[in-house]
């Protein structure tokens, strides 16, 4: 019996833009990123319709971390004070694509740090390293609306990719942003119908739809990754069918996510193998899970973790 | 794919006879297809129409079951390509290798490292299902003898990996009730294997290099007898691998393409335990019904696990957790007291960021039909009345001497309603759980 055709063809796509701005392009960056571009499902169609190869932005807190398990802390324990040469180490050790500021410093719960502090951060790694950033608030409304803003001017012109910005709380960023000419990331708490809504704000505010990047929130492996996950696959098929509201580019925290997991990083389950083995374990499963799904930009931590993830997208993304 | 009533119509007598009860033979063939009648209730329907019938109320992918007893398990009867279309019915198998090579204790030493591949999760036990046994050494002896040791070891489901239809047999002479699955079949070797296969009612995987030259092996294995099929593919690399994958899926499901419409098995048994735990990871999302793995590493076994238990979880329903008041470290008569719902979602972040606390603590859960904090608030499923009889049906009041109770921060409306309720005194917590080890250390005294 002859084998039918199936290959599926869908009429829309994923966005696909271009991060960082080099000296041509009126920044200082030195590489640029882009991601985006699928046009079909993973695996689905032939290897032509993948789009670009998702990549993964190495986080750096703007403050020491306090809670981090010391499998995590062991290969930043030179650099965790010392936002640049942890971000240098990020692209030069670990080939880091991208860098992501996450600002957890300033969450008034935490240090509570002040916008002085964040744009010194970003100043610091801007100059430290040569790779688009990601800027990255800490989630307290009030506190990103007054420190963000700064953030965004001391990176002006170079393409950054900025967020988050919420059904609640979307103006004062997404303003600064085009004025200041970076990507956006919009934000829903799993929830796929309020994703779009976030896009809908947003983009009547007059901000470019080919300039933002969603984040759908992300569950760790065994902590409601089939959430994000089937949230994942609706969205690019969405996007395939020509929903222009939910063509953008994904991005998924699987760094912090993945390090709260019990199975990461609980020290004494002898059943459960080594935790210098098992943390960063979790952190590729819950990469690769959602590598499956499609996503574009994956958050991560650990650079084992990040090792062998790069490895996985270097064999499906030639 | 299902016949409408018009192409059932096609395949009946047209002699509107009546016997059925129906008025017309078009009437009846409606009714068949919306399945409210049986097509044994026309008694001149023709031997053709029936298997056209029955072939196609065939499953788009066959269901395969191998192993005996506690230990059979079975793959395939996928029904859709993405889980929340409906949800994906039978978890990918994972199975771990013993090499025939091995002998005396080194062979136990290596099927009990295998066996021991059992974790518990939510109260669900999860682990290896399958000991693949392989003909490394080429001899039907050392082969023979290896399968005869894992069966007796019998933990788990058996399959037997040769080329060899020699082997085969010798392998199967001693262990065929256990059911193994024979992997498998090439087209060299079709004929002796589906006959072996079909002498001892064993599955048989099928392998090929191409889609098209598995498809034509699966029908010579199939006209000989043999219905339970394996689809075992050989790519060059594992992009090959996924790709194929998600092509024969779509040819079983979509096209009904029937000489796919098998379940699958993928072997991944090169490289370090991180890159095999990657690509099974890849494997068990993308449509692979067994995943034959080298490492018997638990730190790598134990996300492939989950991720199956996640991937395979049925969307509709949302995971649970028993309601109940669950311990957080070794908390006592002054620990503090919350509630949170039974959405394993909003429990599991709850109990780790409360473990983040390292505050002993209580957290109770109230049965709200597994869904978060705010929606059941909002759907009155988490109303001070609930709270109050989770809190007298779990006797929290026997588990701690304060009477303070922390609620989500999302719910502080209901604070006046439940201290009435309760007479507790309420404690409005965060309304991010993350801020929870600050609150649980600086406003919890």
């Amino acid at each position: 019996m002859p084998v039918p055709k199936v290959a599926e063809r869908f009429t829309g796509s994923v966005n696909r833009l271009t991060l960082g701005a080099t000296k041509e392009d009126g920044g200082t960056r030195s590489a640029t990123v882009t991601v985006g571009g699928a046009r079909n499902v993973v695996y689905g169609g032939s290897a032509a319709d993948t789009g670009e190869k998702p990549v993964i932005a190495m986080d750096v807190l703007d403050s020491k971390p306090e809670d981090w398990p010391d499998v995590l802390v062991e290969p930043y324990k030179d650099v965790l004070d010392s936002p640049g040469d942890w971000a240098k180490k990020c692209v030069e050790e670990f080939g880091a694509e991208l860098i992501c500021v996450k600002f957890d410093g300033i969450h008034p719960d935490k240090n509570d740090r002040d916008a002085a502090h964040a744009v010194k951060v970003t100043e610091e790694v801007l100059k430290a390293v040569g790779v688009p950033l990601v800027l990255w608030g800490c989630g307290n409304d009030e506190k990103d609306n007054e420190v963000m803003p700064k953030v965004s001017g001391a990176a002006k012109g170079e393409k950054c990719l900025i967020g988050t910005v919420t059904e609640d709380n979307y103006k004062s960023l997404t303003a600064i942003a085009l004025a200041d000419g970076h990507y956006l990331i919009t934000h829903a708490p799993l929830d796929i119908n309020i994703a779009k809504q976030v896009n809908i704000l947003t983009s009547d505010m007059g901000f470019p739809l080919e300039r933002i990047v969603t984040f759908q929130a992300t569950g760790a492996l065994g902590y409601g990754i089939e959430y994000a996950y089937s949230i994942q696959e609706r969205q690019r098929l969405a996007a395939l069918t020509g929903d222009k509201m939910m063509a953008m580019p994904v991005i998924c925290d699987v760094g912090y996510e993945s390090w709260r997991a019990k199975e990461a990083k609980l020290t004494d389950a002898p059943g459960w193998g080594d935790p210098a083995d098992r943390g960063p374990m979790w952190e590729v499963a819950t990469a690769i899970c959602l590598l499956q799904a499609g996503v574009d930009i994956i958050r991560m931590r650990h650079p084992r973790a990040v090792a062998t993830v790069k490895n996985f997208i270097s064999q499906i993304w030639t | 794919m299902a016949l409408t009533g018009l192409d059932i119509f096609k395949l009946l007598p047209k002699t509107n006879c009546k016997k059925c009860g129906m008025p017309t033979c078009l009437a009846f063939a409606m009714a068949l297809a919306q399945k409210r009648v049986k097509l044994d209730d026309c008694p001149d329907v023709s031997q053709e129409a029936k298997e056209k019938l029955a072939a196609a109320a065939a499953p788009p992918m066959r269901k395969v079951v191998f192993g005996s007893g506690d230990n059979q398990v079975q793959i395939g009867q996928e029904t859709v390509m993405f889980r929340h279309e409906e949800k994906f019915y039978n978890p990918t198998v994972l199975a771990v290798t013993v090499s025939d090579k091995l002998t005396g204790d080194d062979l136990k030493k290596r099927i009990e490292s295998v066996n021991s591949l059992q974790f518990e999760r939510i109260g669900t036990k999860i682990g290896a299902r399958a000991v693949a046994v392989i003909n490394d050494s080429g001899s039907p002896d050392s082969f023979a003898q290896a399968a005869a040791a894992v069966k007796d070891a019998g933990d788990l489901a058996l399959i037997l990996v040769t080329q060899s239809p020699e082997a085969m047999a010798a392998a199967l002479a001693k262990t065929k009730e256990s059911i193994p699955l024979l992997a498998s079949a090439t087209p060299d070797t079709a004929e002796a294997m589906a006959q072996i296969a079909k002498e001892n009612g064993c599955p048989l995987a099928a392998q090929a290099e191409s889609i098209e030259a598995l498809s034509d092996l699966t029908e010579k294995i199939e006209a000989q007898g043999v219905e339970d099929i394996v689809l075992n593919l050989v790519a060059p690399s594992l992009r090959d691998q996924l790709y194929n994958l998600s092509k024969m899926r779509a040819l079983a499901l979509k096209k009904v393409f029937r000489p796919l419409g098998y379940p699958t098995i993928s072997f991944v048994t090169d490289d370090s335990a991180d890159t095999q735990a990657a690509s099974a990871i890849s494997l068990i999302c993308k449509y692979s019904g067994i995943v034959v793995l080298d490492t018997v590493e638990p730190y790598a076994l134990l996300p492939m696990l989950t991720a199956v238990m996640n991937v395979f979880a049925d969307p509709q329903k949302p995971v649970q957790v028993e309601p109940k008041v669950y311990p957080i470290g070794e908390p006592n008569e002054n620990s503090p007291m919350m509630f949170t719902t039974n959405f394993s979602l909003t429990y599991y972040t709850v109990e780790s960021d409360v473990e983040a606390s390292r505050i002993p603590s209580y957290i109770l859960v109230v049965d709200t039909e597994g869904t978060s904090v705010l929606t059941a608030y909002s759907g009155d499923k988490l109303n001070e009345k609930t709270v109050a009889d989770a809190m007298t049906k779990h006797s929290v009041e026997d588990l701690v001497k304060h009477r303070k109770l922390i609620i989500p921060g999302y719910v502080a409306v209901m604070s006046g309603k439940l201290e009435e309720a309760t007479n507790w005194e309420v404690m409005v917590g965060p309304r991010e759980c993350s801020m929870l080890p600050k609150y649980l250390q600086e406003v919890w005294k």
